[in-house]
């Protein structure tokens, strides 16, 4: 199975690979930046376990973890 | 005259601008179709300023987004200011590569330029003006600098043909965009030619659902589309926005230098969002703001509004006044005691919900309230709501009319419907004189009376979650949630105020408007019977009206005419149940729970029957106002009467299980035949909670709709 955002630990930075799923949830993660090669780092969990927070081009940005699943990352 | 449109992300300084720009000159209005509001101002003569709601991308995603495109589409203005943050440039200049494309006029305005600078970054504006090829101009919204400048180019750029269309596709889109652009010209507006060729490139439905284009031509521009996905291997969405990152970013690259020092916003973070702090200090944060605006300083105010101004000074005055000059007495009991007493009990909250309105404004300018969302989407996410449903809960417990209307920043429909249905549930400020009223005449005054109120209130909400989330119109499981965490700022003193006034004035406008007929009719029904002859409340209209529905409130303990007739006006204003008990009673007008009314509720209600009525009156049908407000969110009909429909049938059922459960439980009533429904009712709402939800299908699970 590919890797996920869903399963990078906090503090870890990784690299876009493919974006999965379709319709707007896609095209929002994609309008906000998220984007094949783009680098993301992984900031922090909330405190009952979800969403995640990430840093994209600079910025933060919260995410689902069942979300989070679509993006495949290296 | 002309129109200078102010387009950007949210959280960009859009609104600073505005109110910068256009003083005390702007008003707020609804757009034509869905309500949510835009604001206008006049700049200068012949000069007017439009604010449009935060959007991220022309592809909207929610409400806001959908207002702000149609807005550009449907109606362009003169010329568009698009409003960049600089401090978070690379995401922002998506918006303005869309914003290049449909032929209006622009020009960038570098927003926050001086945190830019103070961060240690530094942003060369010419380069950026160069390979964008529109005019930058460097702001700052809260010194107010730069804005003129600004202003007086969008003027002139205004005259002149829309933007340059900038490079940013490689060249096989760029040719695959140029035969369809070819393929549809004559059937889409002209300057908007480009725009919708690369919508059909993106096979963007929401954009295309208003062009009807020729069966043939459809059929000559998918195999195009496909042809480029097929050579780049990817889908063509996919494509455009990977490709307009990718221009910026090569932008972004020359003319940008960032040192990675960690800002201010982070260091905040890392205690509000702590893992294990950010509860303990979410749940001081709010239990301050209720302390200031509820119980503390608000209560105090609104007392003083309460008795004094309204009771003493306004009507104490109007009485002496009428008396002396031989006012007729009908006409004095319709002003003094139907509408000063009525419209007053409403806006003596307007203290309290004031405060309220102005720290939660505080909390949501200075960028705590989207941590709120990411703290609480766990929780609420298991009632099929999300951490945004938070928001609009918390300002309903001072009105439902702003807390339904808070429920405009959820993207996903089905949530915000959901939100809207249940954000009533929460107790708001006219509902505590009930709960105030039973606790003294009840429970001599136990202050567990009012949070276990709040608690039913919650509990109602996660009831009703669970319950609604299994049927068919809220099939298919959570929506999506993708949220930024803009970064933590000092709250502007000008923007707070004019939120917080914002939101009062819909409070006091519904006071102002509603509930001052609603007061004259309720007057009126309870002074006259139905010969039209002046007659004491007992003999009424509104007294028959209540004998007739009564028997509806038998099963839930409060069969009497008296606390039907209650229910009923409470629909109007929720402070209505109480002035109503002690009409009819026979106690005369009175807003607070004196000694005579705590007598009378004694003498009539059992603690269950009360215990049920409350419960009734907290959970049913909120008032018209609020009612008012369903309906404008909603936007049908249809909708506002399902939320209508479904809390007062939940009332029902909860003040039904109180009464008939409650008597045997803690009266010991004797068992009938009511006690059985009350069972069987039970396990039906446990069965409706409990079952399991036949539409949760991963396949769903992204195929939601606008």
């Amino acid at each position: 199975m590919p890797k996920t955002l869903k399963s990078v630990k906090v503090g870890e930075t990784v690299l876009v690979k493919k974006l999965n799923g379709e319709g707007p949830l896609k095209r929002r993660i994609m309008d906000m930046g998220i984007t094949k090669g783009v680098s993301l780092t992984i900031k922090k969990v909330a405190p009952l376990g979800d969403p995640i927070e990430v840093t994209v081009r600079g910025y933060e940005l919260t995410i689902r973890r069942d979300d989070a699943e679509l993006i495949e990352v290296e | 005259m002309i129109k200078i449109a102010l387009a950007g992300n949210p959280n960009s300084g859009k609104t600073t601008i505005f109110n910068n720009l256009t003083g005390s000159s702007q008003y707020v209005g609804n757009w034509p179709g869905v309500t949510v509001e835009k604001k206008e101002g006049t700049y200068k003569k012949d000069i007017t300023i439009v604010d449009l709601p935060g959007a991220y991308s022309l592809s909207p995603y929610t409400l806001e987004e959908v207002v702000a495109r149609d807005y550009l589409i449907n109606d362009p203005p003169g010329a568009i200011i698009n409003i960049v943050d600089a401090t978070n440039i690379e995401r922002n200049l998506y918006l303005t590569t869309q914003l290049m494309e449909i032929g209006i006029p622009i020009i960038i305005a570098l927003n926050m330029y001086d945190i830019v600078n103070k961060n240690g970054d530094k942003i060369d504006v010419k380069k950026l003006e160069n390979s964008l090829g529109v005019k930058v101009f460097a702001t700052s919204a809260l010194k107010g600098q730069g804005l003129k400048e600004a202003v007086n180019k969008a003027v002139d750029v205004s005259k002149k043909p829309g933007a340059p269309i900038a490079k940013i596709f490689p060249e096989k889109i760029n040719g695959a965009i140029k035969q369809i652009s070819a393929l549809i010209k004559g059937h889409v507006p002209n300057k908007l030619n480009y725009w919708y060729a690369v919508k059909f490139f993106e096979r963007d439905q929401n954009a295309l659902s208003t062009i009807k284009l020729p069966n043939n031509i459809i059929e000559e521009i998918e195999p195009i589309i496909q042809k480029i996905e097929t050579e780049m291997d990817d889908t063509s969405e996919s494509l455009i926005t990977f490709e307009r990152y990718e221009y910026i970013e090569g932008i972004v690259k020359q003319s940008v230098v960032k040192n990675n020092n960690s800002t201010t916003s982070e260091k905040i973070d890392l205690v509000l969002t702590n893992r294990f702090l950010a509860l303990p200090i979410f749940a001081l944060i709010m239990w301050f703001v209720y302390f200031i605006s509820v119980s503390s300083i608000g209560a105090m105010a609104t007392d003083w509004a309460n008795e004094e101004l309204f009771g003493n000074i306004i009507g104490g005055n109007i009485s002496k006044f009428f008396i002396s000059a031989n006012v007729s007495p009908v006409l004095h009991s319709l002003v003094v005691d139907g509408l000063i007493g009525g419209v007053g009990s409403v806006l003596g909250f307007v203290p309290q919900i004031m405060i309220l309105f102005f720290l939660l404004s505080i909390l949501e300018d200075c960028g705590y309230m989207a941590r709120v969302a990411f703290i609480m989407d766990r929780v609420f996410r298991k009632f099929g709501l999300s951490g945004k449903s938070f928001i609009p809960m918390l300002i309903s417990s001072g009105c439902g009319v702003p807390g339904i209307m808070a429920s405009r920043t959820i993207e996903s429909e089905k949530d915000r419907r959901m939100t809207i249905i249940l954000t009533t549930f929460i107790p708001c400020g006219a509902k505590l004189p009930i709960i105030a009223l039973i606790a003294s005449s009840m429970f001599r005054g136990s202050s567990l009376v009012a949070p276990s109120m709040y608690f039913l209130g919650i509990g109602a909400v996660v009831l009703s979650g669970l319950i609604l989330k299994k049927t068919k119109a809220f099939q298919g499981n959570e929506s999506p949630f993708v949220m930024e965490l803009p970064q933590y700022h000092a709250p502007s003193i000008k923007n707070i105020l004019n939120h917080t006034w914002e939101r009062g004035k819909s409070f006091i406008i519904k006071a102002g408007t509603v509930i001052f007929i609603a007061c004259g009719f309720i007057w009126f029904l309870s002074n006259f019977n139905f010969s039209l002859e002046l007659v004491p409340p007992t003999e009424s209209i509104l007294s028959t009206i209540g004998t007739i529905i009564a028997p509806i409130f038998m099963p839930l303990g409060f069969g009497e005419w008296q606390p039907a007739v209650a229910s009923l006006t409470g629909l109007l204003a929720k402070e209505n149940v109480v002035s109503t008990l002690s009409i009819f009673y026979g106690l005369g007008e009175s807003a607070s729970a004196d000694a005579g009314l705590i007598a009378a509720i004694s003498s009539n209600f059992n603690i269950i029957s009360a215990v049920s009525f409350m419960s009734f009156n907290l959970l049913c049908a909120p008032c018209v106002a609020a009612i008012a407000a369903v309906k404008r969110e909603m936007g049908t009909w249809r909708w506002t009467f399902i939320a209508v429909g479904y809390q007062t049938l939940f009332a029902y059922c909860i003040s039904f299980l109180i009464n008939n459960l409650g008597g045997v439980i803690f009266l010991s009533a004797p068992i009938t035949v009511m006690t059985y429904i009350a069972l069987f009712m039970l396990g039906g709402i446990v069965w409706l909670t409990a079952r399991k939800d036949s539409y949760l299908d991963k396949k769903y699970r992204y195929k939601y709709t606008m």
